[in-house]
């Protein structure tokens, strides 16, 4: 109580702080709590492993997993980068031409509410499993780089638009110059989710495909060591595909800030 | 009155005219007419004022003479330089809002519309240097656009506007969002620059203070569709400064401009 009232009334650095601190307390205090839990009730590991065994494990099947995290990336990867290339060259496209944006658009739909969980068994029919991983993390990160990209595009200030006809300006320099600058904080955001999203698309596809036996990923892992009952390296490899979220995460955030901050209200403080 | 007189001198000089709009009407896609007939014309270097209610077409009327819109009948006519055409490059526009790029500084920003028109890099940046100065703001070039206040962002575009040496400035109500005192300042900035660069300048504004003080004439328009009400000569001692502004025939203009605009408001409510 009286830790938050001075919260509030020193709203500046000490707020800041705490904003770190207290996450960093709460995640030790749990680990503590699970911790002596599973000691003093003596749980076994294949029921639920302490965190320490949890981190020994990593160590010890590091040879292993990190191969697998690595194979995970790799796809998160393509599957990213197909995405935002897709995105990004789609809605261009639709920029262009309204006719186009018409035909294709609902399709565009059906595709993003359509469960990729579903799909992934059909998809690792018809195409080579990696591929089929790959087209799985592209359609779900492909819809929000998509849709915010059009949202940019179409939010160009009108009169600047008007500027630009004034001085007889091409298509590709309004392009260059007015349309991808003004949507670039939008486009940016869809990244942003999209790169949680093809690792998300990526995991559902291993773990579709994993009663199929022949992948490699961090899902498959998870899979696998499921039937083995190794609880601790699940954990493990489920620790690895959280910490990679949130690394994907914050390297597009950060990118984000960078390209951003002398422009952007979202990258400006609030203070300024 | 004058709607004759003006269109007769459309008749007799056309080639002392900058603008000549002749019987330009302007009807929205639901058919809803915003202007005309307009009968308009605007003599090389003269600094005009279009005066009339929110809603009466001035702004279109500005569009229609920048071709940013094309009329649904009648004849915009421009005086263009001599040699290649470029389009936009005998016309500077700024808008209501100063209509700045965010993502860039305030140099490139003024030298988008060289850069848009193929001028080489170094000459433009010259070129918009030389026209930041030309508005106070040589210290800025580097800066970003909101790291300027109103007034200076303002600046910013007049300078863009100026910076292809256009013979006609279109200004859509420039200096409306501004606090009074620099507006005032703006306003005096802005004939000084008339005079030292002879440019014609037509100026949209609701205010009749503000098109007292800068023109030479006043054109008054009605309530939509816009037509021209009254066209009033503002004839003082120039340079005009601070003094015209306290002036008493500063205020018999400004009441006879005011008498000649209320009609274009019988029709609304006071609010």
């Amino acid at each position: 109580m009286s830790a938050q009232a001075a919260v509030t009334a020193k709203p500046s650095g000490a707020q800041r702080a705490m904003r770190f601190v207290l996450p960093i307390i709460v995640f030790a205090a749990g680990l503590l709590a699970w911790e002596l839990m599973v000691r003093i009730k003596d749980i076994p590991p294949y029921v639920l492993p302490a965190p320490s065994i949890i981190v020994l494990t990593l160590i010890r099947d590091w040879a292993v997993l990190s191969q697998s995290l690595a194979t995970t990336l790799l796809t998160t990867l393509e599957g990213f980068v197909a995405a935002s290339i897709g995105g990004i060259a789609l809605a261009l496209l639709f920029n262009q031409s309204k006719w186009v944006e018409y035909s294709l658009f609902p399709y565009a739909i059906v595709l993003q509410v359509t469960p990729v969980i579903a799909i992934a068994p059909l998809l690792l029919i018809y195409l080579e499993q990696q591929t089929a991983v790959v087209v799985c993390a592209f359609i779900v990160a492909f819809f929000p780089v998509l849709s915010n990209t059009t949202l940019g595009l179409n939010s160009v200030d009108r009169n600047l638009a008007g500027l630009f006809q004034l001085y007889g300006a091409s298509p590709p320099q309004t392009l260059r110059f007015l349309k991808l600058p003004a949507a670039l904080p939008y486009i940016l955001g869809g990244l942003r989710i999209a790169g949680g999203l093809s690792l998300i698309g990526a995991v559902v596809a291993e773990i579709a495909a994993g009663t199929a036996g022949a992948g490699s990923g961090l899902a498959y892992r998870i899979a696998e060591s499921g039937y083995r009952l190794n609880i601790p390296r699940m954990f493990a490899a489920l620790l690895l595909l959280s910490l990679a979220g949130i690394v994907i995460y914050g390297v597009l955030a950060l990118v984000s800030h960078l390209v951003l901050r002398r422009w952007h209200e979202s990258a400006l403080g609030k203070e300024s | 009155m004058s709607a004759a007189q003006t269109s007769s001198t459309v008749e007799a000089g056309l080639t002392h005219l900058a603008v000549s709009l002749r019987g330009v009407t302007k009807a929205y896609d639901n058919g809803v007419m915003a202007l005309g007939p307009l009968d308009l014309a605007v003599r090389k270097g003269e600094f005009i004022s279009l005066l009339g209610p929110s809603g009466c077409g001035k702004s279109t009327a500005l569009r229609l003479i920048a071709e940013l819109t094309a009329p649904s009948s009648g004849i915009v006519r421009l005086a263009r330089h001599e040699g290649p055409a470029q389009p936009g490059h005998g016309i500077g526009f700024v808008f209501q809002e100063p209509t700045l790029m965010p993502w860039t500084s305030v140099r490139d920003n003024v030298r988008l519309p060289l850069k848009l028109g193929g001028v080489p890099k170094a000459e433009a940046r010259a070129r918009a240097d030389q026209a930041l100065a030309s508005v106070g703001l040589a210290d800025f070039a580097d800066a970003h656009p909101r790291e300027l206040s109103g007034g200076m962002k303002m600046r910013v575009s007049l300078a863009r506007a100026l910076v292809t040496d256009p013979d006609i400035l279109l200004m859509d109500e420039p200096f409306a969002a501004l606090d009074e005192i620099t507006r005032f300042r703006l306003n005096n900035d802005l004939l000084a620059l008339w005079r030292s660069l002879g440019k014609t300048v037509i100026f949209v504004t609701h205010s009749v203070f503000e098109s007292v003080y800068l023109s030479q004439r006043v054109v008054v328009m009605t309530a939509r569709p816009g037509r021209i009400q009254a066209d009033i000569r503002i004839e003082t001692v120039e340079p005009r400064g601070e003094e015209f502004r306290t002036s008493a025939a500063y205020s018999d203009y400004c009441r006879r401009v005011s008498a000649a605009l209320a009609p274009s408001y019988s029709g609304q409510s006071t609010l």
